[in-house]
């Protein structure tokens, strides 16, 4: 209480003094700005999305031509393992986590993510495991046993070598990233909300960030306990997957996929949040049925974890207990067919704009249409069995995970990358891309399904002439090419937008949430020199323009403005009514995330190499950052 | 079944328009062309959701671009009014429709799961082990043992337990039925049937390493009597080697330990972890269906297996050519 007597009169420059990182490799390494971290989060990933999408190709050159001889079995095993790995831990994962993360604070009208430092060790940990694993590359032992690792072919005993150990490591140790940045999203969402931003005015894509991260929080320690298991039998002996010696293959698929399926809804449902902003900003008109799309979204995360065996349609279960998740997988259509009809509505009684993100937002429509259909009709346990792991297959998921997925973030990164930067993406350059990427996704993923009943197996690293599938993969390979050069297009518009981009000020698309209410484009450091009061669900589509909090002198709204500031503050609100509640102190830049995150990837190195003085270097470095961390939070409160 | 003849004709159509819109030649493994009742009744369910779905689509696509093109008339900054609520919009689109296509869709699976899981009686039973990276079959009630190539007579139910000796494998004639895995430390159950005689290459459906794209199959269906016939003469040994090229091939045989790991029938070579060889020269493949079964590809095979099938399980064999030849007199002539 003491405190508050000795506040300065301090305005604009005190804020910005207080907030600013230090310049150069100092602040790169101890920033903990949600907005730095997001945007790493988002470019980090998109490297990964072309490393894995160049080994996309690679396979693609392979199989263009029955009895091709572009790579051997093993570089074509290695290459599609880890294209579904990167794509999955990655790409996909990490750039939805990166626009949470630049977007979800700004859009709640506060001024950091809940726990900023565990958000700055969440991307280290993410650079540093990405790295691990992208490093077999290097040395040219890349896993080659699935992206999906199943036991018992990934069990020393079929892999020997060191290959599987940086998929096992990789996963349990991406996994940490991913878990504790689910805890930041959900916290911050219930706890740092501006005044006045009841739940029942969260913007959708907070919630479909919400969603996703009780999902990760239920889901991820799941394939953490697969993999973790996995590695016990390959480093310790241990056999909790060798049938011989009492253990189950099967345990490792229920693990998996009790993950697994959840993960394609950790993906698709941000995925669709980003959709639903972008669709009524351009349609002019506030989302058709905002409480079904809302409830949809949290009833996509509920039912996710009731249709994982449908993965596992063929090994033999009995059928009883498959009609369960049939019927499962039949139902979470519904949710799905419901957030559609809110676009559709919305756009229908709006007036469409087709800028660049709603072109991909439609694309996605078109596709995500077809992605869905052929995704209840797996649902459907004969069908299933013929289809099952054939290239049917691969058409349905390229359709939900590149196209449900990948257009979205394509979209978002139109609408949003201005914000991020302050300068446009060209609309030509945008269009172009858009149409490369759209006909040829549907030249190479449509023809897929073709194949899949033509008997062709995935995962097949060549196949004989003469059984009618060389024509369709001729297509195929076109098509990829195509969709590799349309996602270059964008690379091209965001490389030409940060020098001669069109400056994007606040809010170029006349949008409606608070991501736009901010002073400038990039936001300043702290985001919001005022913290907005939100009288609505689209704040700046309101009568009135948005409010800007004034400090009381009380503990809950001191760090309301700008004035007196004398550390880094920001309000915390109550969970449900957004009523002023507590001001939190957020940490200055420090670099024990980065140690911590460093010192837990020389474990995993010392685990992979079986090097124990490896592991306990890395085991007193993670010390030493945990103690620190614990010691600092101390020191920040004085 | 009047229903499925009629679906057949469609599918016939759809198949025949989908071959000329692509072009392709060759003769595809097609699920789409059942030539069994389990393959058919799959595809009589996708032939119904096949016009379910197109007609979904059409209707949603073409309201999604409705939709983005109306307003496109409204005046700026205005939107174009219409007698369609919000509420009508998501009630009969995104609830009440597909809840009714999904209920359909419902009572279609547990009706045909039923069915395709049904026991037929007098079905002949087979048992097929998979391999890292071959197809281990044998006959129990026949006492026979083969690889890679599975005769069944046609018109008979057949019943398959499905093993694997290392890791997991899948087992799918698309143009028989659905796959089932081959799960180490279960076994599991396929019943299939082929109405014809005729020719059905299977594959391997479950990544099992480095050449589970050569871990192929074929089911070869026999007339019953064919069929009769064929099984009768593999009960019996197949007798000594046919010509003295013959009979020094098995000495070359014996020699290099070829016993070791594979067997044949009647003689000292015992070998399980590798294909028995017992009716080899009968079978028209080599290598899990990799390539042909002639005096050329063999003698090739024999000499180094890692050309046409990298990193399978053989090891080369180096011998003089005139024992390479020998051998490969004896292993043709096995039958």
């Amino acid at each position: 209480m003491t405190l508050l007597e000795e506040r300065p009169e301090a305005g604009e420059e005190a804020v910005e003094t207080i907030w600013r990182d230090a310049p150069g490799l100092a602040g790169f390494f101890s920033t903990v700005d949600h907005k730095r971290i997001g945007m790493r989060y988002i470019y980090t990933a998109f490297v990964f999305f072309f490393v894995a999408g160049l080994q996309a190709l690679v396979m693609r050159a392979q199989l263009t031509t029955a009895e091709a001889d572009v790579v051997s079995p093993e570089v074509y095993n290695q290459l599609f393992t880890m294209h579904g790995t990167m794509m999955i831990f990655l790409f996909n994962t990490p750039v939805l986590a990166g626009f949470g993360n630049y977007i979800l604070p700004l859009q709640l009208g506060t001024r950091d993510m809940a726990f900023p430092r565990l958000n700055a060790f969440s991307y280290w940990v993410f650079l540093l495991s990405g790295i691990f694993m992208i490093s077999s590359l290097l040395i040219g032992k890349q896993p080659d046993g699935g992206w999906f690792a199943y036991v018992p072919l990934t069990e020393k005993a079929y892999s020997p070598g060191i290959n599987m150990d940086f998929w096992g490591l990789g996963v349990a140790f991406a996994g940490i990233s991913t878990t504790v940045g689910a805890v930041n999203f959900i916290v911050t969402t219930f706890k740092m909300r501006a005044p006045g931003m009841t739940v029942d005015r969260l913007p959708m894509f907070v919630w479909s960030i919400l969603s996703m991260a009780f999902m990760v929080i239920f889901a991820v320690p799941a394939v953490t306990v697969a993999s973790l298991l996995l590695e016990a039998d390959r480093l310790f002996g241990t056999a909790f997957y060798n049938a011989e010696q009492g253990g189950s293959p099967l345990l490792y698929q229920h693990l998996f996929w009790f993950w697994g399926h959840p993960e394609v809804y950790i993906l698709f449902v941000p995925a669709t949040g980003m959709i639903s902003m972008i669709i009524p900003v351009f349609a002019r008109r506030p989302l058709a049925g905002y409480t079904w799309a809302a409830a949809s979204l949290i009833a996509i995360g509920f039912i996710s974890f009731g249709v994982w065996v449908h993965h596992m349609f063929a090994t033999g279960l009995p059928a009883l207990a498959m009609s369960f998740f049939s019927a499962a997988s039949l139902i979470i259509a519904i949710p799905s067919g419901v957030l559609f009809f809110c676009w559709i509505a919305t756009m229908w009684r709006g007036r469409v704009e087709w800028t660049t993100p709603m072109l991909f937002a439609l694309g996605f429509m078109l596709i995500f249409l077809l992605g869905g259909i052929t995704g209840v009709m797996v649902a459907v346990l004969p069908f299933d069995w013929q289809v099952h792991d054939s290239y049917f297959v691969v058409a349905h998921f390229h359709y939900v995970l590149n196209g449900a997925v990948v257009f979205p973030i394509f979209g978002a990164l139109y609408f949003w990358l201005p914000k991020m930067t302050g300068r446009m993406l060209d609309e030509r350059m945008g269009r172009w891309s858009f149409w490369t990427m759209f006909v040829g996704f549907n030249l190479a993923f449509f023809p897929m399904h073709i194949l899949g009943f033509l008997g062709m197996p995935r995962r097949m690293y060549t196949y004989p002439g003469g059984l009618g599938w060389e024509a369709l993969n001729v297509i195929i390979t076109v098509g990829s090419a195509m969709f590799g050069l349309g996602t270059l297009l964008t690379v091209v518009a965001v490389v030409r937008s940060r020098t001669g981009g069109k400056p994007a000020g606040p809010n170029p698309w006349r949008a409606d949430s608070l991501e736009w209410a901010t002073a400038s484009s990039p936001p300043p450091h702290y985001n919001f020199e005022a913290i907005p009061i939100v009288s609505g669900r689209h704040p700046l589509w309101e009568d009135e323009p948005v409010r800007d909090a004034e400090s009381g002198d009380d503990s809950a709204t001191r760090a309301y403005g700008p004035e007196g500031a004398v550390r880094r503050e920001t309000p915390v609100t109550t969970g449900l009514d957004a009523d002023p509640e507590e001001t939190m102190t957020i940490p200055g830049e420090t670099y024990v995330p980065f140690v911590l995150a460093l010192g837990l990837a020389v474990i995993f190195v010392g685990l992979l190499v079986e090097a124990t003085l490896v592991g306990i270097v890395g085991l007193v470095l993670a010390a030493a950052g945990l103690v620190t961390w614990g010691w600092r939070t101390e020191a920040d409160l004085k | 079944m009047t229903a499925g003849r009629r679906h057949r004709t469609a599918a016939l159509a759809a198949a025949a328009v989908a071959l000329v819109t692509v072009g392709c030649g060759g003769d595809p493994p097609s699920a789409l062309n059942p030539q069994g009742p389990q393959a058919e009744r799959i595809a009589d369910v996708w032939w119904l959701m096949f016009a379910m779905a197109t007609a979904v689509y059409v209707v949603v696509a073409g309201l999604i671009i409705a939709a983005a093109m109306r307003g496109r008339r409204a005046p700026e900054g205005e939107a174009r009014p219409s007698r369609i609520t919000d509420s009508s919009f998501i009630w009969v689109g995104g609830v009440i429709a597909p809840a009714l296509i999904l209920g359909v869709l419902a009572v279609v699976t547990v009706d045909s799961t039923n069915d395709l899981r049904r026991a037929e009686p007098g079905a002949l039973r087979i048992e097929v082990t998979g391999y890292r990276w071959w197809w281990d079959v044998r006959y129990p009630d026949h006492g026979v043992v083969t690889a890679n190539e599975i005769h069944i007579p046609a018109g008979r139910p057949v019943e398959m337990g499905l093993r694997s000796a290392d890791v997991i494998h899948s087992f799918w004639v698309p143009e028989l039925a659905g796959k089932v895995d081959q799960v180490p430390g279960q076994r599991n159950v396929i019943r299939l049937q082929a109405d014809k005689p005729g020719t059905y290459r299977g594959f391997c459906a479950e990544f099992c390493g480095l050449q589970h794209a050569k871990m192929q199959y074929l089911v070869i269906a026999d007339s019953p009597a064919d069929f009769t016939r064929w099984i009768t003469r593999r009960q019996r040994p197949p007798g000594g080697p046919a010509s003295e090229e013959a009979a020094l091939g098995q000495v070359v045989f014996n020699r290099s330990t070829c016993g070791a790991c594979h067997s044949v029938r009647g003689t000292a070579a015992t070998g399980t972890s590798a294909p028995d060889l017992s009716d080899f020269g009968s079978r028209t493949t080599i290598g899990a269906v990799s390539m042909e079964n002639n005096r050329v590809n063999l003698a090739e095979w024999i000499r180094n297996p890692h050309e046409s099938k990298p990193g399978n399980l053989m090891p080369p064999t180096y011998l003089p050519p005139e024992e390479l030849d020998a051998l490969v007199a004896y292993l043709e002539s096995l039958e």
